[in-house]
């Protein structure tokens, strides 16, 4: 299933800034769609890897002075072997219990963030991040971050898609729907869990430090407990297990509130609502729920035509 | 000193972790009763705390006449919440099991925002604040009032669960639903029963903590986490190590915060709850699971 999104070319202004993000959100509903779609483990505290990668980005390169372009990977390093360490114990839930084990790991790693001031700043965030540069060109604008940005998401998209078609991805696939017969078949279920759990945290790393860059700014706010839920918005609306269903869910929550320009309080209501009826009438997402539905529709026209 | 400095933490923790248990049971009714975990259950406790509020001061009821008033709504909060969300679900797998609760109770969190605005709003205690003392620690009536109403909520449980038809029929269905099913139990209406026992339990927890710590449209969420890890160190049971499970959280995390740091108080809980699902996710007292393929 070859999906090639050709960016648009948008006048400047504020729609470049929410594209920006949308890239963003979708390298992150990306991530979480490999550790749920396909390797159906439950996360509610991804939020917590995206904080962690832009925190430990923006202290490098505030604090320590390192390069940003050596910050990040640092940063994706140290979460990725964070995210492997307690991936081993964590994986070994199920279910409910998994939920809850990453939902308090991410509040764990939130309040860390609050607390710790001397490096973070606390509530207060931490300012003065400098921007990407390349080949002496900054990224200090909306319209060069949404290039970098989105280059970066189509190369993740690419990686996804080339992963889930591989045997790794069946091995995941086989993993979600039967761990036990996955490991009868001879997949390491254990150890390819963990891998996902840390290329997932690595992804939505990579994605915090290039929000932090982007954004010279960040605070603890950003990667709370409401945000984890954002994303697990993103990926159910969008369709579990599908990249393109990713960028769809990203894309309709990131531009959501938008249009919604006025009720600034609802949207958590609106997410609720979101979830409700999605995981109710709608459990493959809008990328499968769509084209079904065009399908009804087709085939209630077809017979009426014929009788 | 500082025995009566842990004294007053271990005091405080008693009565937070009297709340923890009753929240926890409520999160055990619904498991032992449906194999979900009610992500939403922290938000009955909020409605419990608001809808007291708000009977006491657009109603003008007194305060014996607000609380059953709360708790009557928020079990209708309850009984609508299983009708519309559980009941309906067409593909009960876990995952759409916890998305569902999750966005429950973002549903009813936001509602709240809505009625009651994002202010935290206090409710009086119930019988004046004069501090008691007991040893070189004190502790103020409400505390008393939250312990010995969660004895009186356990042991109506305990007498409930037991003793009665429907208590056993619930019981019955916990232990294996078909068969429950095959003697003649309804067993949707168990379930039914499960969330009304459990937001009704759910209210009272957050009508008596109210006075205390205050109440606003997002209690729920730090409360229903907390108690989520009080019913798993009990093992996920409807009784008593429920009830410890809650304690010792209650009394860990203020000792916790009380000598360690209190920043960090939230985080204490938390990784309680990540030690104990690490190293024995069937609780303190109860047995390994065993998972049928």
């Amino acid at each position: 299933m070859l999906v090639i999104v050709a960016p648009p070319l948008f006048k400047g202004g504020y729609l470049m800034n929410v594209l920006v993000f949308v890239g963003i959100n979708t390298m992150l509903a990306i991530a979480l769609n490999l550790l749920l779609g396909y390797a159906g483990q439950i996360s509610l505290g991804h939020a917590g890897f995206f904080g962690l990668g832009a925190y430990l980005s923006g202290i490098l390169t505030t604090t320590y002075g390192l390069n940003p372009w050596a910050a990040m990977p640092a940063a994706a390093g140290v979460v990725g072997c964070l995210a492997g360490l307690i991936g081993f114990p964590i994986l070994k839930l199920k279910g409910h219990y998994l939920a809850m084990a990453t939902l308090g790991l991410g509040i764990i790693i939130y309040i860390v963030f609050n607390e710790t001031v001397e490096f973070t700043g606390g509530p207060s965030g931490l300012s003065g991040i400098p921007n990407l540069q390349l080949a002496g060109i900054t990224f200090d604008s909306d319209v060069k971050n949404y290039y970098l940005i989105w280059g970066v998401t189509l190369a993740v998209m690419l990686f996804s898609l080339n992963l889930a078609n591989s045997r790794v991805g069946r091995a995941l696939r086989a993993v979600h729907d039967s761990e036990v017969a996955a490991q009868v078949l001879g997949v390491n279920s254990r150890i390819l869990k963990v891998q996902i759990f840390a290329l997932s945290a690595v992804i939505s790393s990579l994605a915090g430090s290039l929000y932090a860059h982007t954004m010279t700014f960040i605070s603890p706010a950003s990667f709370g407990f409401n945000f984890s839920i954002e994303l697990l918005t993103m990926v159910v609306i969008g369709g579990l297990g599908s990249v393109f269903g990713s960028f769809l869910g990203a894309a309709l929550l990131t531009l959501l509130p938008e249009f919604l320009r006025g009720a600034n309080d609802y949207d958590i209501i609106i997410y609720g609502a979101l979830l409700v009826v999605m995981v109710m009438f709608m459990p493959g997402g809008l990328v499968r729920g769509i084209p079904a539905l065009f399908r009804k529709i087709a085939a209630r026209k077809g017979e009426t035509g014929h009788a | 000193m500082q025995f009566d400095q842990i004294l007053q933490y271990a005091l405080s923790g008693l009565s937070t972790g009297a709340i923890y248990a009753l929240i926890g049971i409520g999160f055990s009714i619904i498991y032992n009763a449906t194999g979900i975990i009610n992500f939403a259950q922290g938000e009955f406790v909020m409605l419990g705390g608001l809808l007291t509020l708000s009977s006491l001061e657009l109603l003008k009821l007194p305060l014996w006449a607000a609380i059953p008033c709360a708790v009557a709504v928020s079990t209708v909060a309850g009984i609508l919440f299983e009708r519309l969300a559980i009941r309906p679900l067409r593909q009960p797998t876990p995952i759409n099991l916890v998305i569902i609760t999750i966005g429950g109770s973002i549903l009813i969190r936001g509602l709240a925002m809505l009625v009651w605005g994002k202010d935290t709003h206090a409710i009086p205690p119930f019988s004046g604040d004069t501090p008691i003392a007991i040893g070189g620690a004190t502790i103020l009536p409400q505390h008393l009032w939250i312990l010995g109403i969660t004895l009186v909520t356990i042991l109506i449980n305990k007498v409930y669960f037991y003793h009665t038809i429907s208590g056993k029929a619930m019981r019955a269905c916990s232990y294996n639903r078909r068969a429950a099913g095959l003697v003649g139990i309804d067993v949707k209406r168990m379930v039914l029963f499960s969330f009304i026992i459990s937001s009704a339990m759910g209210a009272v927890a957050g009508i008596i903590v109210a006075p205390l710590t205050m109440t606003a449209y997002d209690v729920g969420v730090m409360l229903g986490l907390k108690g989520f890890c009080a019913a798993i160190i009990g093992g996920m049971s409807s009784g008593i190590s429920t009830v410890i499970g809650g304690l010792i959280l209650g009394v860990l995390e203020s000792l916790g915060a009380g000598l360690i740091s209190s920043g960090y108080k939230d985080a204490i809980a938390f990784i309680i709850l990540l030690l104990i699902l690490f190293i024995r996710p069937q609780g303190l007292f109860g047995k390994a699971d065993s998972e049928r393929v």
